[in-house]
């Protein structure tokens, strides 16, 4: 405690960010510090996990020192370690654990594990001060497209996933057969706004009638094929164009599954996180839907977008007010369910 | 040997019965181009070995577990990986000497890491957008 205030210390290494945050009665940020590896990454044109483990050994104390120094409170002020316990890669999760737990044994502090998307729905808490449950959340990232009702801060349902690649996945991976470059998603965005997102009618994949899961991987296959033939009839591509295209066949099936499931759900409010919930037309896609069905429309800036310890530190303060505390045997869990948390 | 698949039905028939042939440890390699149809492979492998859960892709997190199945079913995607050496780093080795079977995807990316002798597939695409042809045969 600090000035009265709680202070939980959320720690972040699941995949390529090693992040450490102070937060203080759950939703005020005090520090966020994210120790961005992209430049690596840049070199080898995606997230090299041997890199990641070793870059997180090197940057966790490091980080974590910095969230303290900068929200100037010390170990002793801290109340709460939060942490993200999975899913990721292992040797990542590792990394930030352990820091956890040692740092929880060092000064008694209770400690909370913490799902990592539950951590990204949590980033809205930190950029609305006056969002409460229920509503929607659509976490769109690299590794997850994922519609979830929150019923209420620790009562979460998960109602559709991606089947196949994940939105951000597929963005990489068609930034990389056009040549754009890693991190794919932003290149595509910037590309596609010189382009005709009517130009290509790339399929929609919905799915069952009714259901919430996404399927993008047709949608990829579509696109290396339009290229590929396009390429061998010696015909000139129109990158930007296909990038509009594409880029709307994806989000256009994102928006209206998410729209559809705060209807069904009775949610009058709908919140986005997840690094693609910077892409510039996933949110006007979601402001207009949104609008033209009542519903209020919630989005974090990107730096609680992306992953974050800021976003962790706020899940963990409401699990642990909720009365859930864990021991210093948590575990790093890369196949974590959603309803396990 | 080669094989002529002709569409999406004909790469589920061939997963389903090619995972009625896989024992514990085995290690199957796909090698093919982005869009190829390596994960919806690994989705009929999966089917035939009884697995109930859903199989995503698993590019972010490297390998994804599951348990459901006949055997246990490690999911590799080493799209991401620089080399062989990074596979060791998340206790690949582990994997392909154990309880289940191992299915790796891009695996020409971290070729001297897998067990010699494991089944390779090679995947291309084929004369038509829905045609594959798949060359099967043995790492070195």
């Amino acid at each position: 405690m600090k000035d009265g205030k709680f202070l939980t210390l959320g720690i972040e290494s699941s995949c390529d960010e090693t992040a450490a945050s102070v937060t203080a009665d759950g939703r005020q940020v005090l520090s966020n510090i994210i120790s961005s590896q992209i430049d690596i990454h840049t070199l080898f044109g995606g997230v090299v996990p041997e890199i990641a483990s070793r870059k997180h050994l090197e940057n966790i104390d490091k980080v974590i020192n910095g969230a303290l120094e900068e929200a100037g409170v010390s170990l002793d002020d801290i109340d709460l370690i939060g942490v993200t316990h999975g899913p990721g890669l292992i040797g990542a999760l590792l990394v930030g654990v352990a820091a956890a737990k040692a740092l929880a044994f060092a000064g008694d502090i209770p400690i909370v594990g913490v799902h990592h998307l539950h951590g990204h729905i949590s980033a809205n808490y930190i950029a609305a001060p006056d969002l409460e449950p229920p509503f929607t959340a659509v976490v769109v990232s690299g590794g997850n497209t994922d519609i979830v009702d929150v019923r209420d801060y620790n009562d979460l349902e998960l109602l559709g996933a991606s089947r196949d690649d994940a939105a951000g996945e597929a963005m990489d991976k068609i930034a990389r057969v056009l040549g754009l470059g890693y991190p794919g998603g932003p290149k595509i965005d910037a590309l596609a706004k010189q382009g005709n997102m009517h130009a290509i009618d790339f399929k929609r994949v919905t799915l069952e009638k009714g259901s919430y899961d996404f399927s993008f991987s047709g949608v990829k296959t579509h696109v290396i094929n339009y290229v590929n033939t396009e390429r061998q009839a010696g015909n000139e591509l129109n990158n930007a164009d296909i990038a509009a295209s594409f880029q709307l066949s994806i989000m256009e099936v994102i928006a209206e599954k998410a729209v559809a499931a705060a209807k069904e759900y009775g949610r009058d409010k709908l919140a986005l996180a997840g690094g693609v919930a910077a892409n510039s037309l996933l949110r006007r896609l979601m402001e207009e839907a949104c609008r033209a069905n009542g519903i209020e429309f919630y989005r974090p800036e990107p730096v609680l977008c992306t992953d974050n310890a800021a976003m962790i530190s706020c899940a963990a303060y409401y699990k642990f007010k909720a009365g859930h505390v864990d021991g210093l045997d948590l575990d790093a869990k890369p196949v974590l369910d959603f309803d396990r948390f | 040997m080669k094989l002529r698949i002709k569409n999406e039905s004909e790469t589920r028939r061939f997963g389903l019965s090619l995972a009625q042939e896989l024992e514990p440890g085995d290690v199957v390699c796909l090698v093919g181009d982005l869009g190829t149809g390596k994960t919806a492979l690994t989705k009929a492998i999966a089917e035939g070995l009884g697995v109930t859960e859903n199989i995503i892709s698993p590019t972010f997190n490297i390998v994804k577990e599951y348990h459901s199945g006949r055997l246990p079913l490690y999911h590799f995607d080493v799209y991401r990986l620089g080399g062989p050496e990074e596979l060791y780093d998340i206790g690949a080795d582990e994997y392909f000497d154990g309880d289940g079977v191992c299915v790796v995807e891009w695996a020409d990316i971290v070729a001297e890491a897998i067990p010699e002798g494991s089944r390779l597939i090679r995947i291309q695409y084929g004369s038509v957008p829905d045609e594959r042809i798949y060359d099967i045969g043995e790492t070195e």
